[in-house]
């Protein structure tokens, strides 16, 4: 029988001709990555174990991303046992502040992730390299520690969902709400431990970066991994960037799946996810009229250069209103650059919006926005659950970037083309 | 390995939370949280269970958080094994990285009830129910993960290796 790209890419990792779900392998890592929270953690296990180096300095990522620039002395003793890690060892892809970027935004732009990886993160976001045709699944620190000394990790095969886009995206609609509308079709647990493995004619018109989108919210289905198989777009992105050979690999004709979903793209409209769970999806025009004290346009979900242009083309000769604060982090330090030159930070100042360095930030509810008690966000992140972006009693209404940018100018939630 | 144990029952999305609340994650001495193990569930558990006795749960065993102290709180109560009908995945990475045996039975579930005695087999692939006299196969536990469990989890297993 078949197997999906899953499979494959999990049977090249530990060196057999197939594997099938359930099936426990011990497998190769390509990228192990961690964060400045959970790579003190990860480097307390890999001392346990007691190995005198890594298994390869350059395939370690360590990313200080998530209260950074320092937001605090808790903060800032992580990262320095992070940073001095990383120069003992000589971890090649480590990331100071001024270089650094979101992770999951980060590493695929620099070429670290490439198709055909096996991607071991401790962080839940990992999944988002999927959208390179790559498999890429979040771990624990003491899984993580354990990779940085050996290089392995046991993993079960996930047995796969098949989702099959078709037709055109309408006007406002991205990436970000074609997950949205899956994750409130399926539920929060209906991939659970399951490969989301994204298909169909509708791909082709999106670009890699809502692909990532895509990819990222794998997890909040509860996906194991997100995975759209890679093709001109893919190659073309990782074409100049790639620091290692890519592999490709695709699902067989008679692969199987565990169920397969279509969804009609021409259908969907913009929609946002109410609190506390990402599930809660309602097109945005049944939400309209809610207030909102702050919108934030960021992460690792939608703070790529194409969400930031989706931002522009409504903030455009327009101010943000004065009821709002509108903060917006591009995702990386390249990102930041290209904003820049091409003119948007001129239209998010004219518009009344903060700009910060590359942090997550508000995702977390870590500092560059934190909400009091009470208050409500517009974000463009993946998680809604209750505190997330601050006091327990706050809420968080998750939306693509046209419709974060749309209810900064409205002070309310609106659908974009109310505002254009 | 061969488990024998008397059994403590609780039901659906037992998630970490319950399995050892937030409140406690101050400290990681297994003993210490131990002491706190299923407490929002049952406040006596730990002084109750007696070392080798076994937790049978119903689905998605250990849904929540990715902490870690979560199977290791359950091991140093005293517990020798988990039977489920389905675990969290995370929680099940984390069982056999801290070396806590845990097996997915849903039909064993269903005819065991809270104090009956079980054996789990996890090398010949059954569990029997003593007191019910019922016997019930399970998949075998795959080589490596037997290697984990015997070497008490992850880090001691790598360690033993290099
Ligand atoms: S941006 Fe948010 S979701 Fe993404 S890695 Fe940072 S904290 Fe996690």
């Amino acid at each position: 029988m078949g197997m999906t790209i899953a499979e494959k890419i999990l049977a090249a990792k530990c060196g057999k001709d197939s594997v099938r779900p359930g099936e426990i392998i011990m497998a190769k890592v390509d990228i192990a990555l961690a964060n400045d929270v959970t790579a003190p953690l990860a480097i307390k296990a890999f001392e346990e174990i007691g190995k005198e180096s890594v298994f390869d300095r350059e395939r370690i990522a360590l990313v200080p991303d998530h209260f950074t620039p320092n937001k605090d002395i808790k903060a800032a003793q992580q990262c320095k046992i992070m940073r001095e890690f990383a120069k003992k060892h000589g971890i090649v892809h480590y990331f100071e502040i001024g270089k650094m970027g979101v992770e999951h935004a980060l590493l695929p732009e620099q070429g670290i992730v490439v198709p055909g990886d096996l991607v071991i993160g401790a962080d839940s976001h990992t999944c988002t390299y999927g959208a390179l045709g790559a498999f890429a699944t979040g771990v624990g620190s003491t899984d993580l520690g354990a990779v940085m000394a050996t290089g392995q990790i046991w993993l079960k095969v996930p047995s796969s969902i098949k989702f099959v886009l078709k037709g055109k995206k309408g006007r406002f609609v991205t990436g970000k709400d074609i997950i949205l509308h899956i994750i409130g079709m399926i539920g929060v647990d209906g991939a659970r431990y399951k490969a989301m493995e994204f298909a169909g004619e509708t791909l082709k018109e999106l670009c890699m970066d809502e692909r990532f989108t895509i990819c990222n919210m794998a997890i909040e289905a509860g996906g194991k991994a997100g995975i759209i198989p890679a093709d001109d777009i893919t190659k073309a992105y990782v074409e100049g960037r790639a620091k290692r050979e890519p592999a490709y690999f695709y699902s067989d004709e008679d692969a199987s799946y565990e169920d397969t979903y279509e969804i009609n793209v021409s259908e969907l409209e913009p929609v946002v996810a109410l609190p506390h769970l990402p599930e809660n999806v309602k097109p945005v025009r049944e939400v309209k009229g809610v207030k909102i004290d702050q919108a934030f346009i960021g992460s690792c979900t939608n703070g790529r250069i194409t969400d930031l242009r989706q931002a522009a083309e409504v903030l455009k000769g327009r101010k943000v209103h004065p009821d709002v604060r509108l903060i917006i982090i591009p995702a990386t330090q390249q990102i930041y650059r290209q904003a820049m030159e091409e003119g948007l930070f001129e239209i998010f100042l004219e518009a009344g919006a903060a700009i910060s360095t590359p942090t997550c930030g508000p995702c977390l509810g870590g500092h560059m926005g934190v909400l009091a008690e009470g208050e409500r966000a517009v974000a463009t992140t993946n998680r809604n659950f209750v505190g997330r972006m601050g006091h327990p009693r706050s809420e968080v209404f998750l939306s693509n970037p046209y419709v974060a940018a749309a209810s900064a100018v409205a002070g309310e939630i609106v659908h974009p083309e109310e505002v254009l | 390995m061969k488990i024998k144990g008397r059994v403590w029952k609780f039901g659906d999305h037992i998630d970490t939370d319950v399995i050892i609340p937030a409140r406690y994650l101050n400290t990681s001495d297994p003993y210490e949280l131990a002491k706190h193990c299923m407490e929002d569930a049952d406040p006596e558990f730990a002084s109750k269970v007696k070392e080798g006795d076994i937790i049978v749960a119903g689905e998605n065993f250990g849904c929540g958080s990715s902490r870690e102290h979560a199977p290791i709180a359950i091991k140093y109560a005293g517990i020798s094994c988990v039977v489920a009908k389905s675990f969290a995945r995370i929680f099940f990475r984390n069982a056999f990285n801290t070396g806590l045996p845990i097996v997915e039975c849903p039909e064993a579930v269903e005819k065991t009830d809270e104090g009956d005695e079980l054996l789990v087999d996890l090398e010949a692939g059954k569990i029997v129910n003593l007191t019910k006299g019922l016997e019930f196969e399970i998949e075998p536990i795959p080589d490596f993960m037997m290697e984990l469990l015997k070497a008490g989890g992850l880090i001691p297993y790598i360690k033993s290796k290099v």
